[in-house]
């Protein structure tokens, strides 16, 4: 017999057996019908970019300085993104799991809020907050720091995009955690931070994982929020969808490559994200 | 002198209170039982300092866990070890990681932790799973480890929340007879919150019954076996237990029928009597049984050697028949009987404690 104590249990694993559903007819066409539309609409898309890739002059292509820029200033972002997730989100995820306030709710709200926030609007009130006349820019340009359209700003627009992601992702996983864990290490004389560390955090451990999977996949899309409050500029703030968008007025082939690649980076975190393998990797 | 652990508490939550008063000297162990609700799990956790208390006092060896000032001291620096019924080992932690995860907060550096751990391995007869990770235990060995691991910080109160519910049947009883052997060792102070009437014979020498947030009954487990003042209790025991108004010896029950009994009392009372006592007829019993009540039979299930009958009697009643004669009066379900229960095998007592 194995102790079950303390683990999370996948709920698509609980709904496996029955997946294939009890034998009460023939599926109809007319919902077979609009499943396929659908399942082409997905598709169709994505096949044809991989069929008009370029595949032979790919290599080429990748090491163009333009392209390299790209690449390199997109998974520099999006790490730096990552750690800044991790440093800001964790705690503010242990928050909203672990204390109770009163407005607890109302904030976790306003977490949320960027996860629905249409990406340029993100970038319009990151320029109010921190441009050039913004309402902490303004000061900070008078002690000669600007922020917008700089390195600086990608990773802040990537942050901000990301964080609500990684936050709302550790904040399921540490209520998932039976606190009577938390319970336990404290009968055993663990301070809270103690308890932060020894407990809570390997407990959670594939959770976060998952949040910062989710974050850095996230910020290495983001294109509103960067082009609106970090601009185009290649070198500094040209990130890969940026080029992906200017180039495919200019070189196609290009933009195809770049999309290629961004494409299989996606596939990756969803196979990353599969909550088997990320379950099992701790086990 | 003060008792060793002094607790006087008060919890208040919408729509529920537990009030309980406890006393107890070093060595004892002491069962908490009642039914699901009555409180036993908010008892171990307040005097845990999980849960907050709304009103009391809580001392132990004179120092004040909570002296009703509202600021009471936290779970870390009460001297407490506690085993849930989910054992709830770390599962990221090997099993010696586990166990030395207390002294280690305590204070006591790596070498030393390990090797207390080990010695409390020792004593609960694991140490060969010590570099186990507690996903590789059977539900005896993570408990075992789960006290070791509670009793590793030396604690003056052990606070144990149903630690055999989770376990099968043969393992909680191997474990049962263990545990007992280990407090019966250990200096300060057991509470044991159970569901079985076991654990309350075997391991506790006294017994706290709640019921709806309340100290129901304290006694001595021989005590409260044989005069059960809970309902609950008296199912646990496999007593029958009215309660009723008793005037002399005739006692009028609840549902509006009577019995006479040999012991004259006046005021509430219960009476109680073994279900082996009571005979079961076709037809009304005839000749000196005066305690005869009509009923129907709601289930029979074997019991040991003999057969256990459920009645449905206005109130409701168990008997153990022999298996003879519960074929001979064709007992299922739904069939008529007569129960009858003479005068000298009820037992009467008062229902204030």
């Amino acid at each position: 017999m194995r102790a079950s104590t303390g683990r999370r249990t996948s709920p698509h694993q609980a709904t496996a057996d029955s997946a294939a559903g009890p034998a009460v007819g023939r599926a109809p066409l007319r919902l077979l019908l609009p499943a396929l539309l659908g399942l082409g609409l997905l598709a169709f898309p994505l096949l044809s970019l991989l069929a008009r890739t370029p595949w032979t002059t790919m290599p080429a292509r990748l090491v163009e300085p333009k392209v390299l820029d790209a690449l390199w200033l997109s998974l520099l972002t999006s790490t730096i993104a990552m750690g800044l997730c991790l440093v800001l989100g964790l705690p503010l995820a242990w928050v909203l799991a672990r204390l109770s306030f009163p407005g607890r709710s109302f904030l976790r709200g306003l977490v949320t809020v960027p996860l629905v926030l249409p990406p340029v609007v993100a970038g319009v009130a990151l320029l109010t907050a921190f441009g050039r006349n913004g309402v902490l820019g303004g000061p900070l340009r008078e002690v000669g720091i600007s922020i917008p359209f700089t390195t600086t700003a990608v990773v802040i627009a990537h942050t901000f995009v990301a964080l609500p992601f990684f936050v709302i992702s550790v904040e399921g996983a540490l209520r998932a955690t039976n606190q009577d864990y938390d319970v336990v290490a404290a009968t055993l004389g663990a301070d809270r931070w103690t308890i932060f560390r020894r407990v809570t955090l390997p407990l959670a451990f594939p959770g976060i994982v998952a949040g910062m999977v989710l974050g850095w996949a996230r910020s290495l899309g983001e294109f509103g929020a960067t082009i609106t409050f970090a601009g185009n500029f290649p070198g500094t703030t040209q990130t890969m969808p940026l080029y992906v968008y200017e180039a495919l007025q200019s070189d196609p082939d290009a933009a195809l490559v770049l999309s290629v690649i961004l494409l299989l980076v996606s596939i990756l975190v969803l196979a990353l994200l599969r909550e088997r393998w990320l379950y099992s990797a701790v086990r | 002198m003060s008792s060793f652990l002094e607790a006087d508490l008060v919890v208040r939550r919408t729509g529920y209170t537990l009030e309980v008063s406890l006393n107890a000297e070093r060595g004892d162990v002491i069962a908490v039982i009642g039914p699901n609700g009555a409180g036993k799990s908010t008892l171990v956790r307040a005097l845990a300092g999980v849960v907050r208390v709304s009103e009391g006092r809580i001392t132990c060896q004179d120092m004040a866990w909570d002296s009703g000032d509202g600021s009471p001291i936290r779970v870390q620096q009460r001297n407490i070890g506690m085993v849930f019924q989910e054992q709830l080992l770390f599962p990221h932690l090997s099993v010696l990681d586990n166990v030395s995860f207390g002294p280690r907060c305590r204070g006591a550096g790596r070498r030393e932790s390990h090797r207390s751990a080990q010695r409390w391995l020792d004593r609960l007869g694991v140490n060969e799973l010590s570099h186990r990770r507690p996903s590789q235990l059977s539900g005896g060995q993570a408990q075992r480890v789960a006290v070791a691991r509670a009793l590793a910080t030396d604690p003056a109160v052990l606070l144990l929340d149903e630690p055999f519910a989770a376990l099968d049947v043969g393992v909680a009883m191997a474990l049962r007879f263990e545990l007992a052997r280990h407090l019966a060792e250990f200096g300060g102070v057991s509470i044991l919150v159970t569901h079985d009437a076991i654990d309350t014979m075997t391991i506790a020498n006294r017994v706290v019954v709640l019921d709806e947030g309340r100290v129901a009954q304290t006694g001595t487990p021989a005590e409260v076996a044989q005069r059960p003042r809970t309902e609950h209790v008296a199912r646990l025991v496999g007593l029958n237990a009215l309660r009723g108004h008793s005037r002399g010896t005739d006692v009028l029950l609840l549902d509006g029928s009577r019995l006479i009994s040999v012991t004259p009392l006046d005021g509430e009372v219960f009476a109680s009597f073994s279900p082996s006592s009571v005979a079961l007829t076709l037809d009304e019993p005839v000749g000196s049984v005066r305690n005869r009540w009509p009923g129907t039979v709601s289930s029979v299930v074997p019991h040991g050697a003999a057969v256990r009958v459920h009645l449905d009697a206005g109130k409701s009643l168990i008997a153990d028949v022999t298996p003879d004669s519960a074929a001979r009066l064709s007992l299922a379900p739904g069939r008529r009987v007569w129960a009858a229960v003479k005068a000298t095998e009820i037992a009467v007592y008062g229902t204030a404690a």
